[in-house]
């Protein structure tokens, strides 16, 4: 599988590291969250068949982390952006 | 029919016109006590055990495409009980006291062939490792024998003993380990559970169940809907979608673990051998070729192909300790969809539907299980309660902290 990195263009995904579903990102504040928001934050995955958005990191690369869309059934790869840009759009940094 | 030499020799002798079919194809009754959903071999060896140790008489195994056509038609055939951790070991080394009395029991050549499986051990800190395992594996009533590297030389003088990198110091050998033919257990239990009463319903595909106030009463199939007082999920790499038909969400992805056969060779590994400083294993079909495999690809997917990364690692690997595959053509690869669970180790439990059972995340390791997997789960189903060697692998395990977690990798399937 070839990754189009949004910075350093196509990339071989043996450069990377996959960390499964990218809801990983939305992760329930510690303090405040019940222990099945944690629980289920931690351990349950949609595990589609198809399209599925998910976290890679480039380990032997810039070490960014990216968010890439891609199809479970083909491994068509749809769409890379930063993962950044993904978090920051759904407020969870500065 | 019962199978023996004798009956082979008789109809030899008259032009083989005796033989029946294995099994029946009967058409779906309208309801059933149980219902297994999954015909692979943990699916065929649940009905099994029900029909000839619970007891059990209204009982059919739904199968989406033919009997058999998952991961127990293509793995690498291995089985062994070389675990470390209390919820798992006993339950591996009850699976492979069952392997060892299997063909009698369901009265079928599945070809068991107990030539020992071999870790190779390549630092002191993991010949301390596999030390403490094999003090847990004979705890719980397993062999395990330390190997040094004369004693690794007389049973396989091929090895590459002086790597740069990776040189051998030592093994650890399970004599009882070893390999089985993948397919005739499919057939065994098939054969077994159908001439005890059990339907096995093939080209019959689940799409949901019947589920109304927390209880589920049966299933809806391609072939009609179906009720059933108990359901039984066994799906494998299927897991998370059929779960998700419930409304269920489960602890598992689907990852591709690919595997390896070369040409045929004259018989030339004695057993089964694994890489200890990287992941790869290997061992030589009755045919002669070699079965090999590694790593899984690391990435979630259902399209029973890998990529070629994972190819040239697993061919490293061979080369790292056995220069001489180097050799070998291959002359055919695959992939299989493996069910992933968050620690590594499997689940036999009940849901918290009523009714709604589920056996699963096997992860690549499912096939020596088949025996005790079934036997288990056919106790739960049948008994209400699980199986002495089973209690550990409760879907509640990671709220309640007791991961299951052999490789100690916390909660990332790809790292398992």
């Amino acid at each position: 599988m070839i990754i189009n990195h949004p910075l350093l263009g196509p990339r071989d995904a043996a450069e990377f590291v996959n960390r499964g579903d990218a809801c990983q990102i939305d992760r329930p504040d510690g303090m405040t969250a019940s222990m099945d928001e944690m629980h289920d934050y931690a351990y349950l995955r949609d595990n589609p068949a198809g399209e599925v958005r998910e976290l890679w990191y480039h380990e032997q690369g810039d070490r960014s982390w990216l968010v890439v869309t891609r199809n479970t059934l083909t491994h068509e790869i749809t769409s890379v952006e930063m993962a950044r840009d993904v978090a920051r759009a759904r407020g969870r940094s500065t | 029919m019962r199978y023996s030499a004798l009956k082979i020799l008789t109809q030899g002798l008259t032009g083989n016109k005796g033989w029946t079919p294995v099994w029946r194809e009967p058409e779906p009754q309208a309801e059933y006590d149980i219902i297994v959903i999954g015909g692979g071999g943990h699916g065929l060896s649940t009905a099994y055990y029900l029909a000839k140790e619970f007891g059990e008489k209204r009982v059919a195994v739904l199968e989406k495409g033919w009997l058999g056509s998952g991961n127990i038609g293509r793995n690498t055939t291995i089985i062994r009980s070389n675990y470390l951790l209390e919820g798992n070991q006993p339950f591996y080394e009850m699976s492979l006291k069952l392997w060892e009395g299997l063909e009698q029991d369901f009265n079928y050549n599945a070809m068991v062939s107990q030539r020992g499986i071999m870790n190779l051990i390549h630092s002191d800190p993991q010949r301390d490792a596999f030390v403490r395992r094999g003090n847990a594996m004979r705890l719980s009533g397993a062999d395990a024998v330390i190997l040094d590297r004369d004693g690794i030389r007389e049973k396989a003088p091929f090895l590459d003993f002086d790597n740069g990198r990776f040189p051998i110091q030592g093994a650890i050998w399970q004599p009882r380990g070893g390999t089985v033919r993948h397919d005739a257990v499919a057939w065994g239990y098939a054969r077994g559970a159908d001439s005890r009463g059990v339907d096995i319903i093939q080209n019959c595909e689940v799409t949901g169940f019947q589920i109304e106030n927390g209880v589920c009463s049966g299933v809806e199939t391609s072939k009609g809907a179906i009720k059933a007082k108990k359901v039984a999920v066994c799906v494998a790499g299927s897991s998370s979608r059929v779960m998700e038909t419930a409304g269920m969400r489960v602890p598992i992805e689907s990852h591709v673990l690919q595997a390896f056969v070369t040409e045929g060779l004259k018989p030339v590994i004695p057993g089964v051998i694994t890489f200890g400083a990287g992941h790869f294993y290997v061992s030589q079909s009755d045919k002669g070729g070699l079965v090999f495999g590694g790593d899984i690809d690391g990435y979630n997917t259902y399209a029973q192909r890998g990529n070629l990364p994972v190819v040239e690692d697993v061919c490293e690997g061979g080369m790292a300790i056995m220069p001489m595959i180097g050799r070998a053509r291959l002359l055919r690869m695959w992939g299989g969809v493996m069910d992933m669970s968050m620690d590594g180790s499997p689940f036999i439990d009940r849901t918290h539907i009523d009714g709604l059972y589920f056996n699963g995340g096997w992860c690549y390791g499912g096939f020596k299980a088949t025996p005790a997997s079934g036997f288990c789960y056919a106790h739960l189903l049948s008994t209400g309660s699980p199986h002495p060697t089973a209690t550990a692998y409760r879907l509640d395990r990671f709220r309640q902290g007791r991961q299951i977690d052999e490789k100690g990798m916390g909660n990332q399937p790809n790292l398992h």
